[in-house]
């Protein structure tokens, strides 16, 4: 069987797919992509499933030794690309013979990065998924990546694109699956307890800039500013929470909700990140300014389905050039 | 008619809530909205997720409509006066050794609470409890129905590692740790039996609305109840009259 071995594991890069489904009720998250269409035009350039396992890489990436030939690509947060030292494009089908090297390097901007292969990294299903939920130590391995891991590659007979091997180099137009675009800026729709933050802090939630805190991750991005206050404090009890919760702790300092967000939580929602744009908050790195423009709840829903169109479009277009 | 509310949280989750308390009643009525709802297999709904007084549901926000045959089916079972028994939810028995190595902490809650260790156990595993939530970390029960003379308060420091099993008490709830964790609820017991195992169908002993009693037992029979790690095997449910909230596979 094909594998892929770690000569260096990167900063913090694991195994991702679609995540977890249906087990929230036991206190399981749906960790997966955290910039999900990247992870699935990954998938698309090297010919898999949508849903296949590939890496997610995070500020700095793995390099990893292939012990034969296979088809790769890398999307999301652009970093530069070696395969045995030569430079090669992201956003592409790319060919590495057995032995080669594929090194990842650091990302110039953005946080976040995926390598897909041919086949999918064929690790362990656990809880019917190959996602890594760093937080709960839960999936493949049960950590990120370290020297030496080696990771087996599906059978790529299987892929829709087993046939595919393109005669000339292409690539996909990132413009649309990654904004550079600093500050960051997040379409948010009203949250349940919007209405309860006082009335400077209200406005300051759109007007004011934010910088991404140090300690943010897969959990959620801890954002900075001028500290946001309720008009009145109130305890709230446990309720389900989602990945694009904007929440506002006692500290007075927002936490946007990540991909291992905890499955409840308790402090006030005073937003909801349109889903279109949670491929931004993924790729927020410390130090990045970020701001907030509101949103309706039907637009955000109008924007989704556009989306969904042109990646489900982009796929099969992909799809056809792989094979032609 | 009992009051709710149905809110949209993104543009694939609803969330409705029945109050802001924690009390058993909501819960028990939230339990019977999340079974009613499950048994109805709407297409494109992949999450039904209890909380004390509110029910998260996901669905599939390309499927059109979605959102709204969900939310007319949550405005009906939360509007019917009948959607609120108690529908003979399953019980389940957990073996715990109470104090010294097992619980470190009994002995600091037992002089709060104003009562000896063994008083102290006793009260804790005569009662009869309900699980009212999983979250925190995986197969983490919250319980409902703690004697309130056992309220203590959390930890000044929280333990960076809380052994599996610790059977605990923080603040108001009661617990226990389904894994080796963080955590800062005072650690009175603890249990041999695997609480969580992500090789197990289904991975947790415990599923929402599930009943459960703790069993006091002694350090020899915790010891011959610990399971070997290379074969757990399945919990001890005393009925299964309903399999509430389990993972379909």
């Amino acid at each position: 069987m094909t594998a892929v071995e770690v000569l260096k594991p990167g900063l913090l890069t694991t195994p991702q797919d679609a995540g977890r489904m249906d087990l929230t009720h036991l206190g399981i998250g749906r960790a997966g992509a955290f910039d999900a269409p990247a992870l699935r035009l990954a998938n698309a350039l090297a010919g898999n499933p949508r849903d296949a396992c590939a890496l997610e890489i995070t500020l700095f990436g793995p390099t990893l030794r292939f012990r034969r030939d296979a088809w790769i690509a890398v999307t999301g947060a652009p970093l530069p690309v070696r395969v045995d030292s030569d430079e090669q494009p992201m956003w592409s089908p790319l060919h590495l013979r057995s032995g080669q090297t594929l090194e990842l390097g650091a990302a110039r901007e953005g946080c976040r990065a995926y390598l897909a292969v041919r086949g999918g990294f064929d690790l362990a299903y656990v809880l019917g998924s190959r996602s890594l939920d760093v937080n709960a130590a839960l999936g493949p391995f049960g950590h990120p990546l370290r020297a030496g891991d080696v990771l087996p590659v599906g059978d790529t007979s299987l892929v829709p694109a087993s046939q595919g091997t393109p005669s000339r180099k292409w690539r996909l137009d990132a413009r649309h699956w990654f904004d550079a675009a600093i500050p960051h800026t997040l379409r948010l729709t009203s949250g349940t307890h919007a209405s309860r933050l006082d009335e400077d802090s209200r406005e300051a939630l759109f007007a004011r800039e934010f910088r991404v805190g140090n300690a943010s991750n897969r959990v959620g991005v801890r954002l900075q500013s001028t500290r946001l206050q309720l008009s009145t404090p109130f305890e709230m009890i446990s309720e389900g929470c989602v990945a694009g919760t904007l929440q506002l702790p006692p500290s007075g300092e927002p936490i946007a909700l990540g991909v291992e967000h905890p499955v409840s939580g308790g402090y006030p929602r005073i937003g909801q990140i349109a889903a279109v744009d949670l491929p931004r908050l993924a790729q927020c790195r410390p130090g990045d300014a970020l701001r907030f423009t509101p949103c309706t709840a039907e637009a955000a829903l109008r924007m989704l389905r556009e989306r969904e169109q042109r990646l489900r479009k982009l796929e099969i277009a992909i799809l056809q050039r792989l094979r032609a | 008619m009992a009051e709710f509310s149905i809110e949209t949280l993104s543009e694939d989750a609803l969330l409705l809530r029945l109050g802001d308390r924690i009390d058993a009643e909501p819960n028990a009525r939230i339990h019977a909205i999340a079974a009613r709802l499950r048994d109805m297999t709407l297409p494109g709904i992949h999450d039904i997720a209890p909380a004390y007084a509110s029910l998260l549901v996901r669905f599939d926000p390309f499927a059109t409509d979605g959102a709204d045959v969900l939310r007319d089916s949550l405005r009906k079972l939360a509007s019917e006066p009948g959607v609120h028994a108690d529908t003979s939810p399953r019980l389940v028995e957990i073996p715990v050794c109470y104090g010294g190595e097992h619980g470190v902490d009994l002995q600091d809650v037992a002089r709060h609470a104003g009562l000896d260790t063994q008083q102290l156990a006793a009260r804790h595993a005569s009662m009869e409890y309900r699980v009212a939530m999983l979250g925190f970390a995986p197969g983490f029960p919250y319980l409902l129905g703690m004697d309130p003379s056992l309220h203590v308060p959390r930890r000044a420091t929280p333990r960076t590692r809380v052994p599996a099993g610790s059977v605990a008490i923080g603040g108001t709830q009661t617990g226990f740790y389904p894994r080796e964790l963080p955590g800062g609820w005072q650690l009175i017991g603890r249990t041999p039996l695997t609480l969580f195992d992500a090789q197990r169908d289904p991975p947790c002993l415990l599923a929402p609305g599930d009943r459960v009693r703790f069993r006091a037992i002694d350090a020899d029979e915790f010891a011959a109840l610990t399971e070997p790690a290379e074969e757990r095997g399945e919990g001890s449910p005393l009925f299964d009259l309903r399999d509430q909230g389990r993972s379909r596979k």
